[in-house]
């Protein structure tokens, strides 16, 4: 029996190239390369923004200065040099579109390659999913704004909802993730261009996906978004979060905040498939994915994140609950694939706060590669969250001997009503299932994306359709001729 | 079908296999005995295609293919099948799905089109009554949780829904009792037919009580050193295998 096949598909595999690594041809605004006071002046003005947001910039990037990038994430990289990034790059298109028509052709060629097909979602009635497209620094297309406007929901860019609905972004932005939580939020906080905003009123229960898909276009740029969702009393909302970008051989970065507000009785699932550029096999080149999420639960209410984390040459990213309100629940499902020399230090933190509080961490890391996959998380029970419970469960899949995965759980508890669970798995992928497989006639790739599936698959559940469909495909991607 | 001329297999630097021949044709039920450690299960190993065993000389023709110049799954999808004496489990993947994508690795391979999820589903019903295994097993994960009775015949079932030309059960009487022994043998001999074959492998003459071999084999230190029809299968239950050691020196 010859071993010919395998060697070489590895190797045609591991040549591949990243399906989204293509850039789109189009003039685009960006500004000199540089960070200070006058560059988010520039970002501000250019914005048309109040003086309180102005005024939040500033104040956020005066702090930022004092602040020192953290360095207890288990993952190593050369820190970016802050002043050689352009901090606003934009489409040149000055006009804010108003319809799907107005979208310049090969921006909508960029979203066809990736497989958002707006004029399908038009065409089609029943859909369920509208979409808010962000390249580089600004948002270019919402879709189904007029029909979520009927029932009171708000969903647009940041930028719009800045200039249409001031009071209500004044009132919740910061407030879960204050500007000086930490280095990558400050700086977010300072430069941030565009993002998404989405308000559910109270007693509203959204009837569609609302999805932001997340696309870095220009070299030589950072892409700060912001997204802020306010689900109000009783609502209901799921929103997705997809990203990609061009394949470059700069480390480009990519700081985002996230705040969810979910008020009395409210939920608020969010779910992301994150495929940033991952750098090539020898670990050149990939985005530093550097995001701060968290949500904040009212009473009764609940909110659950689930991601699907494939790309990115470093990522740091911890979405998290505050549980202030009594009986709120919080979850988090994760699985985290990294294979090269990526890296991945991802994680929750679940703060429980009010009575009766539940949260449950689900985390599924596969390392393929010689790359690096750790988990963080923190369980921090409150002396007044009584009979509060939580259970976690870490697992983590080696695929080769040459890759690494860390658990790094923090549990803290202040009273004695309350209860933590918490397992661990590690292991290695199996050649006996492999084989088994084989001897059914199935081929290797699809046996290793079969089992890895398999073993994701609480989380996996957690997706809407549409996404787990893609999430699946992305899994087998990322780790095909992985194993060793 | 199959027809396997001196051949020598090793693990590790140790050979365990040394020169077996051994011809099964379509229709015939051929069961290879002898005690532990004679290379039962290698044999089933290397003719399935495990990496780890390696063949330094010998070959095999399968329905007149080089079965070793083949990989692990297209011996399969060309109509191999290994019942597994430590069935794997593969948590989080339904038996049905699993299946499925068996069968369609399968009819892609032979150029059909995938197979309907009507047309599964009924065989899912069909195959799986046939070895009494409760509906609810076929969509729980690979394996995952089974009884050794309930993995036993499993094997049974996924052998039943692809359908080979050539089965290898490899001690698949070993952890059954005898109702799961029954179940087990009556789903292999409904299976039977003048088109496939299989090979039994066992220790113990009991499950020959309900698959009636055509020929029973003694494979002994890497060899088929006796055979004859089942009567020798009696013989070796109340003997042992110590008169076949002893006619083997002299």
């Amino acid at each position: 029996m010859s071993n010919y096949t395998e060697n070489e598909l590895a190797k045609d595999l591991e040549d591949q190239e990243y399906e989204f690594g293509f850039t789109t041809d189009i003039e685009s605004d960006k500004i000199p390369k540089g960070l200070s006071e006058e560059v988010i002046r520039f970002i501000s003005a250019k914005k048309e923004e109040p003086q309180w947001l102005l005024d939040f910039r500033l104040d956020s990037f005066r702090k930022w200065k004092e602040m020192i990038e953290p360095e207890w994430a288990h993952v190593h990289y050369a820190k970016p040099d802050f002043q050689d990034i352009s901090y606003y790059s934009a489409p040149k298109q000055t006009k804010k579109y108003e319809s799907w028509d107005d979208v310049d052709p090969e921006m909508k060629e960029t979203m066809k390659k990736l497989g958002i097909s707006m004029e399908e979602q038009k065409r089609l009635t029943g859909t369920n999913v509208a979409v808010d497209f962000v390249m580089d620094s600004v948002s270019v297309a919402t879709s189904f704004k007029s029909k979520l406007k009927e029932l009171g929901i708000i969903f647009c860019s940041f930028s719009e909802a800045v200039q249409d609905y001031p009071e209500l972004v004044r009132a919740n932005m910061g407030t879960v993730v204050p500007s000086t939580d930490n280095f990558y939020a400050a700086l977010n906080s300072a430069v941030f261009t565009d993002g998404s905003f989405c308000y559910i009123p109270k007693g509203v229960r959204c009837p569609m996906e609302l999805s932001t898909y997340f696309r870095i276009n220009e070299g030589g740029t950072g892409q700060f978004e912001r997204t802020l969702v306010v689900a109000d009393e009783g609502a209901y909302v799921s929103y997705l979060e997809g990203c990609t970008a061009p394949q470059r051989d700069e480390n480009q970065l990519h700081a985002a905040v996230v705040e969810l507000i979910a008020k009395d009785n409210a939920e608020i699932k969010y779910s992301t498939v994150q495929n940033w550029y991952p750098g090539d096999k020898n670990g050149v080149g990939g985005i530093f994915n550097f995001v701060t999420k968290r949500g904040i639960c009212g009473t009764n209410s609940k909110i659950s994140w689930t991601q699907v984390e494939t790309g990115s040459a470093v990522t740091w990213k911890y979405p998290s609950c505050i549980l202030k309100g009594d009986n709120s629940i919080g979850e988090f499902y994760s699985v985290a694939v990294t294979n090269h020399f990526q890296q991945a230090d991802t994680g929750t933190k679940m703060i429980h706060l009010g009575k009766n509080t539940k949260s449950t961490i689900i985390s599924k890391g596969i390392s393929a590669g010689k790359s690096q996959n750790s988990y963080r998380g923190l369980v921090q029970i409150h002396k007044g969250a009584t009979n509060s419970r939580n259970f976690s469960q870490c697992d983590s899949l080696l695929m080769t001997d040459e890759c690494g995965a860390h658990t790094f759980p923090y549990i803290e508890c202040k009273n004695s009503s309350s209860k933590i669970e918490h397992e661990a798995t590690t292991s290695k992928i199996g050649e006996d299932q492999i084989f088994y497989c084989k001897q059914r006639g199935i081929g290797e790739e699809k046996a290793i994306s079969l089992i890895v599936n398999g073993y994701c698959k609480e989380v996996l559940n957690q997706l809407p359709m549409e996404f787990a469909v893609e999430a699946q495909k992305l899994l087998s991607i990322s780790l095909e001729g992985s194993v060793g | 079908m199959i027809k396997i001329n001196n051949l020598h297999a090793k693990i590790e630097g140790k050979e365990i296999l040394k020169g077996l021949n051994l011809e099964v044709k379509a229709g015939e039920i051929h069961a290879i005995m002898g005690p532990n450690g004679a290379g039962k299960s290698t044999l089933a190993s290397v003719l399935a295609g495990r990496e780890e065993y390696e063949v330094t000389e010998g070959s095999v023709d399968f329905d007149g293919a080089d079965l070793l110049e083949m990989d692990t799954e297209d011996r399969a999808r060309e109509g191999l099948f290994l019942a597994f004496q430590y069935p794997v489990e593969i948590p989080g993947v339904s038996n049905v799905n699993f299946l499925r994508t068996a069968i369609n690795e399968t009819r892609e391979h032979k150029k059909e089109d995938p197979i309907s999820a009507k047309d599964f589903m009924a065989m899912v019903r069909e195959k799986s009554a046939l070895v009494e295994l409760d509906a609810k097993l076929a969509s729980r994960s690979v394996n995952e949780g089974f009884s050794g009775g309930e993995k036993k015949r499993n094997e049974i079932f996924q052998m039943a829904m692809l359908n080979p030309k050539l089965a290898i059960l490899d001690e698949t009487d070993s952890g059954l009792d005898i109702d799961a022994l029954r179940i087990v043998a009556n789903g292999v001999n409904t299976l039977k037919s003048d088109k496939n074959a299989t090979i039994v492998i066992t220790h113990y003459q009991r499950l020959l009580d309900y698959i009636i071999p055509d020929f029973v084999h003694v494979l002994y230190d890497g060899k088929i050193v006796k055979t004859g029809t089942k009567e020798l299968a009696l013989e070796l239950e109340e003997k042992g295998y110590d008169w076949i050691k002893a006619e083997l020196a002299n």
